[in-house]
């Protein structure tokens, strides 16, 4: 087992420290190591955008980020978006437009669509269909996530 | 009949209960799960397609350090050959057990052999590499027609077709043949004017569920087993997990984790038992994750299939007869869903002479597992291929030839069954006033295609607990696995039995020690189902609520009656009390009230879908863009419309990706190339339009509320409404699936 390095970075606006192997992702960081579980593995090779997470203001595929990158850098993750007493408006909109099923792909859908009203506050629908085509939904057919994105940016 | 009448609770659209959990990544999934001294399994997979196993020697696993166990099938009991019903679909207990990790013979590239568990996930993986498995590889067979060929490379030596309760004397890879028959065939095709035949393949698909399968499991030192894992049934894991291990059920708790997707492939079960024999043989809690890769090649897809129609019509459109031959690839072990696809095949219609031939045949690819009204796709797309050719040999509009044949109450569908109340001409009715399908349609390279479809929904059995608590709210207790918003659907049935708000329930779908048994979440039966449970759990509270009223007031039970959320005295002295008021008064009236409801109910009604689609045609790439979609459907009632919606929208959009790119791609060697989500390319939200999913209710007579399932029938049509509107586009018609690029260059004779 290779010896583990000692990260500094930060998560969700908190000072978090870890140990990790080189070879560990971002994600395994976050899950196995911090339990922040949020951020789902679909495919574990940047297909499928469940494990999206925003780094240093940029969205990634955290499954291709190493844990050992994240030192000194600003990590967003879903645990980190809703004020304790109430929802981001991306996630009100996304319940109000019944924009999930299952939800395993939800927490990646949120945080690409958070990334990008942070860019570009008033996209176009085509805008989001280009932004979240990272993201794959195997359960709505999209309609009601793209309907959500669009009225979390109207509501704002 | 029921009444199309309005409700309180039902067809409202409130807040999913799990809702806030999935928006903030607080709701756990399998994979999710931790637990102290937790170990991480691996399962080694066959690189062959077909070989015989004549070794495996797992000491150079074993003596990595951070190994703890390494499991074969060896270790499992090994189940007896025979044929038992464990979810949606019958299975042979031997071809499961060979499938969780095979003994003598990988039958596809993906199969299980061995597993390891290690302190870490990573040396599990690593020490899958040291395991070394002699084999002596045979010839793959790849194609369905290719293996029923009679001098094809055999899957299993002592597998001999069934037909029409005959068992053949000579081993095939045709594991059984079906048929229905209705009326004349023959005679039904000597009065048509017009008759089409044509032959159709469709490739293998795969449900494609975001979250890969998973499994964690224990061993106390009482023997009792528990399973944490994700899956459409708690129940059917734990009665598959029984029969594999050959444990009793009582010993075994599957504990149902949030669920990422199923929609047909979370019902088998794959690395469960092996958690369970890793956890056995190290002592030690051990967490199983597959990768994608797993997932494409180890888990079940649907089938591939080859598909023959023929339909004869008069001038005026009446179809006189219909002939269907359906032959499905099962995969590596006998149980394609041929059969509903049979029953699938010409159901919307009213046909007097019908013969459907129906042939279940092995071939070295996955077992093959349910996805979404497995079979019926498959079918839909050639019937309503070449329903579309006759509407238009006839110059009939084809929504019109389907309103002049369209089954109605009294019908018999042609593998026996007479429709209750459905309402497919109400779905034809409704894509014909839709302001798409009178839309202008005329520019070059653009066309637009119809198609219908229908799945039979299942019934089966649910269970439903109510606590009532003394605030006037409710805990709803249920075993059904919720997929895609079915706390909410299921809750709101309670709510409105009770004149409650759909807020007021709380609802928990819990453990197999903790609710009745509870049958899978497929077949498009849980609103159906296990809402039908929740109601009667909820006419339980309401009895003993009565009584309890009764009692208060000193009056006659008969003399209580209970309507818009408040309990009032009949006959007699005047007395009214809320429900949330009459909770508060358990105490004194004989304490807690808990409701239960369980059911197995025999009129799950048929659901028709009929889309409307319009596509355009690159004629340089071959490309086809979906410009607009409109899906038609009956639910019955829609309980929770935005849920229904969705459904709709998103089967409509699996059945997109089917008729237009997906597929498994195999080379010779029988091993598939493209077992990433990358390369097997489903719809992004970049490729598609908003889905307008139009809900008809016509009630169905088996439900309090007139509930139809919805989950399944909506990936019925794409595919056959998508080939006819690339007819109508371009005038070449598709029967090859999926009609990607290079096939509509080739079907147009571009290359």
């Amino acid at each position: 087992m290779a010896r583990r390095s000692h990260v500094q970075t930060t998560i969700n606006g908190e000072t978090v420290e870890f140990l990790c192997e080189p070879r560990q992702s971002l994600l395994e960081v976050l899950r196995d190591e911090l339990h922040l579980t949020g951020a789902k593995e679909g495919c574990n090779n940047g297909n499928c955008g469940a494990c999206s997470v925003i780094l240093d203001g940029r969205l990634v595929n955290s499954c291709l980020v190493l844990g050992v990158e994240t030192e000194g850098k600003s990590v967003e993750t879903i645990e980190g978006l809703a004020e304790p007493d109430k929802l981001h408006p991306i996630q009100d909109a996304f319940l109000e437009n019944a924009a999930l099923q299952c939800g395993i792909c939800t927490p990646g859908f949120i945080m690409s669509a958070k990334a990008l009203l942070d860019q570009n506050p008033n996209p176009t629908e085509h805008e989001v269909r280009y932004w979240l085509a990272g993201n794959l939904c195997r359960c709505t057919g999209y309609d009601k996530i793209v309907r959500a994105v669009l009225d979390a940016a109207a509501a704002k | 009949m029921l009444e199309n009448k309005d409700y309180k609770v039902i067809g409202t659209r409130p807040i999913r209960h799990d809702g806030v959990d999935k928006v903030t990544g607080r709701a756990l999934y399998g994979a999710d799960f931790q637990m102290a001294g937790l170990l991480h399994g691996r399962v080694l997979r066959s690189p062959h397609a077909h070989a015989k196993i004549i070794s495996i020697d797992t000491s150079r696993a074993e003596a990595l350090p951070g190994v703890k166990g390494v499991v074969t099938a060896k270790d499992l009991p090994g189940a007896e050959d025979r044929i038992a019903d464990l979810g949606e679909g019958a299975v042979n207990l031997k071809h499961l057990c060979d499938n969780v990790l095979a003994s003598d013979k990988v039958l596809y590239k993906g199969h299980a052999i061995a597993a390891v568990a290690a302190t870490n996930p990573h040396i599990a993986e690593e020490a899958c590499t040291l395991i070394d498995v002699e084999y002596e590889v045979l010839p793959p067979v790849l194609e369905v027609r290719q293996a029923m060929e009679p001098d094809a490379p055999l899957l299993h030596e002592t597998l001999k077709t069934t037909s029409m309760g005959e068992t053949a004397d000579e081993p095939s890879n045709v594991a059984s043949h079906i048929q229905h028959k209705l009326g004349d065939p023959e005679k039904g095709f000597a009065e048509a004017d017009v008759i089409i035949e044509r032959e159709f393949v469709t490739g293998t698909v795969h449900q494609g569920y975001i979250e890969p399968h998973n499994a964690t499991a224990h061993y106390n030192q009482d023997g009792q087993l528990t399973i944490w894992c994700s899956t459409q049934g708690a129940f059917t894991v734990r009665e598959q997990v029984a029969e594999i291990l050959q444990y009793p059920i009582s010993k075994i708790k599957v504990v149902p984790m949030e669920i990422g997707g199923g929609f047909g492939g979370k019902i088998s079960v794959y690395i469960k038992p092996v958690a369970a024999l890793l956890a056995k043989k190290t002592g030690k809690p051990v967490k199983v994750l597959m990768n994608r890769a797993d997932v494409f090649e180890g888990t079940g897809p649907t089938p591939a299939s080859f598909i023959r129609v023929k339909m004869g019509a008069t001038k005026e459109g009446k179809i006189t007869a219909a002939q269907g031959y359906l032959a499905f690839e099962a995969g590596a072990y006998p149980g394609s869903p041929v059969g509903p696809g049979a029953m699938c095949i010409f159901a919307p219609y009213s046909i007097e002479n019908v013969i459907i031939d129906g042939y279940d045949v092995v071939v070295n690819k996955p077992k093959t597992a349910p996805y979404r009204a497995p079979g019926a796709p498959n079918a839909a797309f050639g019937s309503e291929t070449v329903l579309d050719e006759i509407a238009e040999k006839l110059g009939i509009d084809p929504l019109e030839i389907r309103l002049i044949n369209g089954a109605k109450e009294g019908d018999r569908r042609a593998d026996g069954p007479v429709h209750p109340r459905i309402g497919f001409i109400e779905t034809v009715e409704a894509a014909k006033a839709h302001p798409h399908y009178t839309a202008p349609n005329g520019k070059k390279h653009h066309g637009r295609g119809v198609a219908s479809g229908y799945w039979f929904n299942i019934g089966l059995e649910s269970s439903v607990t109510i606590n009532v608590n003394s605030d006037g709210t409710i805990n709803l207790i249920e075993g059904s696995t919720d997929i895609g918003g079915t706390r909410a659907s299921i809750a709101m049935q309670a709510a409105e039995v009770l004149g409650i708000p759909a807020e007021s329930v709380n609802p928990s779908v819990v453990d197999t020690n903790s609710v009745g048994y509870t049958a899978v979440t497929g077949g498009s039966r849980t609103t159906y189902a296990t809402g039908y449970a929740a109601y009667e759990a909820a006419q339980d509270v309401k009895r003993q609520m009565i009584a309890r009223a009764a009692k208060l007031w000193e009056v006659d039970e008969a003399n209580v009656q209970f309507a818009d959320g408040e309990f009032s005295s009949i006959n007699g002295k005047e007395e009214q009390i809320s429900f949330r008021d009459l909770c508060a008064r358990f105490g004194e009236t004989g304490g807690p009230v808990v409701g239960s409801g369980t059911v197995n109910p025999g009129g799950a009604g048929g659901a028709y879908a009929t889309h409307v689609v319009d596509v355009e045609v690159d004629e340089e790439t071959g490309k086809v863009d979906i410009l607009r979609y409109t899906a038609v459907q009956d639910a019955g009632k829609a309980i929770h419309p935005s849920y229904v919606e969705g459904q709709i929208q998103g089967g409509a959009v699996q059945g997109i990706g089917w008729a237009l790119n997906e597929e498994y791609i195999y080379n010779a060697e029988g091993e598939m190339t493209n077992a990433s989500f990358l390369d097997y390319r489903m719809p992004t939200c970049l490729d598609l339009p908003m889905i307008d999913a139009v809900i008809v209710e016509v009630p169905n007579p088996g439900h309090p509320y007139g509930v139809r399932g919805v989950g399944e029938v909506p990936i019925v049509p794409p595919m056959a409404a998508i080939a006819n509107a690339v007819y109508d586009a371009i005038g070449v018609r598709m029967t090859e699936l999926p009609m990607s690029p290079d096939r509509l260059l080739k079907a147009m004779g571009k290359i």
